[in-house]
């Protein structure tokens, strides 16, 4: 499976609009993405979420800075920042559980504040604290879901049947929830957040808590639905590993977008090997290199960090230069979190602030 | 590992969803909300057997306990003065019913509560659905629950004497149903903005028991205690349950205690008192805050 997974990838990095509409003659179900393609209002076809100057404040603390991007029609788009950085807020906002303070978001041109049920019906939201009623069965769920949307009869009976089918859970149907495991109860969020056949699909930390196993079946579904149906993709992480999967990401740092581009130009910006140094006195180390070599060495915690070309070269040169005062050397192409320390100026872990993440962690249990 | 169990034909397949696009109906969220709400309160035995439970054994309890030494204050000049024409459990009957009511409505509504924290509400807030409906949705269920309850209990008035007709029991449910809807709205409106259950159960016992105490379930008013009860809305859902129960008695008069608010009287109170709660539900629960969140 991996490789395929890595072939898709790679495919769409780099072009991610091409490729939305190079699936149409591929997949034989044009009549999604025509749809999709006909009913968007006219100059935002291609934007199947606009965020535009959101700012957000909980009194004195600013979650959100003026924040601005487009996430195109077909596309996975990741949304990427430590905890605290402001994704979930925008999460919210998106997903209309909370009212905007100003700025605009607009899904599939419906203005999540003017039209709010037009934007509702556009989009599938899958949160990442259980939304289930654990008391009830799956299907009891999903029954329950169609309902709010309108869907009913035997319209409904198939759409369930075949939701069910399709995550592989029609033997659990009549299963409770609760008896359900995290990542089961993940694959029947999923089906309820599709019910309604939604052309844009949000999801809030979509594989907190689940195993390896579960997060790739989650990803192969996300593949799927954005291949079969042209469903546009927008989730948050704060997981690196994942991000890169996107087609193109934003990172949101302190409530500022930091970054907004595909993984692999993200990565390109950074430029060169990084090298990360582990020392005993990296103050020391970082001020030897800049003074002898010129080089920008940064230092986090015990680590000094520098960004050059052809890296490898340098290693010789720098244990040389400063003997038994370098204990470990790791030379890699860059990484986001690289990415992440080049705009921000600080790492990506480790700035997480208490009240946001006693919440989150309330959920991912 | 694949989850692409049939992909390529439903996908061709969904004439019919598209042919007909999906449409706001109320009224079906209305009834799924209403349904699950019974759903979940059937399956959780022990929420079945508490909310009866207790109004049972506090009617046998008071009615053997104080019984002996009850008196049902007369009208001066009334005929029976003087013989005690009811006893205490019969004059506690009414009330244990509107206590039962009172009980099951506010319990179903803590579960707003449950839902926010455990995460249901969310997707229901995020639906393209109008609040009322989904106000609507929860309070019936729960006023459909309460009235189930109040109903088993209904029929041990059989042992009490009490004349029972087809028209008199769809009387008491018609009524109790409406009693139940302005009790679900009242638990909403507290519930709504609540995080904890805990907080709930203060309320209970500060405000929604003296409110019921001084009803006239327990017993009836007198001097200044009457001006008090004059101005609670469950009294009138009390002493209308209290009529009602005497349907079949041509001269019921001298079964009710004196000072009794007439049954045209309860009715509107009561309507007025739903209809209110009702439209101050739907007005929170329009408003999106931060709160929506916990």
């Amino acid at each position: 499976m991996l490789p395929a997974t890595a072939r898709v990838t790679k495919f769409l990095q780099g072009t991610p609009s091409v490729a939305f509409r190079e699936f149409r003659p591929a997949e034989g179900s044009c009549r999604n993405l025509t749809r999709q393609i006909l009913m968007s209002p006219g100059s935002t076809q291609q934007r199947a979420v606009e965020i535009a100057s959101v700012t957000h404040r909980y009194g004195e603390r600013t979650a959100l800075d003026a924040v601005s991007f487009d996430v195109r029609a077909g596309e996975i788009f990741g949304l990427l920042g430590p905890n605290g950085g402001g994704k979930t807020t925008l999460f919210r906002l998106v997903s209309t559980l909370i009212p905007l303070q100003s700025g605009a978001v607009r899904i599939l041109g419906h203005d999540v504040a003017r039209d709010t049920h037009a934007a509702r019906r556009a989009m599938g939201v899958v949160f990442q604290a259980p939304s289930l009623d654990k008391k009830l069965t799956v299907a009891e769920n999903l029954v329950h879901q169609c309902h709010l949307y309108g869907l009913a009869g035997r319209m409904l009976h198939e759409r369930v049947a075949e939701m069910l089918a399709r995550l592989r859970l029609s033997d659990r149907r009549d299963d409770r929830v609760e008896t359900l495991s995290g990542g089961l109860r993940r694959r029947v969020e999923l089906a309820k957040g599709m019910l309604h056949e939604p052309r844009v699909l949000v999801l809030d930390e979509p594989s907190t808590g689940l195993d390896p196993g579960a997060r790739a079946d989650l990803w192969e579904y996300l593949r799927l639905i954005r291949k079969e149906q042209g469903v546009t993709i927008l989730l948050t992480t704060h997981l690196l590993e994942e991000a890169d999967k996107a087609d193109r990401l934003a990172i949101l740092d302190r409530g500022k977008l930091v970054a907004l581009d595909t993984p692999e130009s993200l990565r390109a910006t950074v430029g060169g090997d990084t090298l990360a140094l582990e020392s005993d006195d990296p103050d020391a180390l970082a001020a030897g290199i800049r003074e002898r070599f010129g080089y920008e060495a940064r230092r986090f915690d015990d680590v000094v960090r520098i960004e050059q070309p052809e890296g490898h070269r340098l290693v010789a040169q720098l244990v040389e230069a400063f003997p038994g005062r370098i204990q470990s050397v790791m030379l890699g192409k860059p990484t986001l979190e690289d990415v992440f320390i080049a705009r921000t100026g600080h790492r990506f872990l480790g700035e997480e602030r208490a009240p946001t993440e006693t919440k989150k962690r309330r959920h991912a249990g | 590992m694949s989850l692409t169990a049939e992909p390529a034909t439903d996908a061709l397949s969904r004439n019919s969803a598209e042919s007909e696009p999906l449409r706001e109906r109320p009224w079906l969220v209305v009834w799924t909300l209403c349904k699950r709400e019974l759903t979940r309160f059937f399956r959780q035995r022990n929420r079945v057997v508490g909310a009866i439970g207790q109004p049972i054994i506090f009617w046998l309890l008071f009615g053997a306990g104080l019984g002996p030494s009850f008196r049902m204050p007369q009208v001066a000049g009334s005929e029976t003065a003087g013989a005690p024409a009811v006893s205490y459990s019969e004059y506690f009957f009414p009330g244990t019913l509107s206590l039962i009511l009172l009980f099951t409505a506010i319990f179903t509504t803590i579960s707003i509560i449950e839902d926010r924290r455990e995460g249901f509400l969310q997707s229901v807030l995020t639906a393209p659905i109008s609040r009322w409906s989904m106000v609507l949705g929860k309070l019936l269920g729960g006023s459909l629950i309460a009235l189930v309850q109040a109903m088993i209990f209904f029929a041990l008035g059989l042992t009490l004497g009490l004349h029972y007709s087809l028209t008199m029991v769809l009387a008491v449910a018609a009524f109790g149903l409406l009693c139940a809807f302005a009790l679900t709205a009242l638990g909403f409106v507290i519930a709504w903005r609540m995080d904890s259950t805990q907080g709930f159960h203060a309320v209970m016992s500060v405000f929604l028991m003296p409110m019921w105490l001084l009803s006239g379930a327990f017993f009836p008013g007198e001097g200044l205690l009457r001006w008090v009860m004059a101005v609670n809305p469950m009294t009138y859902m009390t002493a209308g349950l209290r009529h009602l129960v005497y349907w079949n008695v041509s001269d019921s008069a001298a079964l009710l205690p004196p000072h009794l608010p007439s049954l045209t009287l309860c009715l509107v109170v009561t309507s007025v008192t739903a209809a209110g709660l009702f439209a101050l539900s739907v007005r929170m629960a329009a408003v999106r805050t931060t709160g929506d969140l916990l």
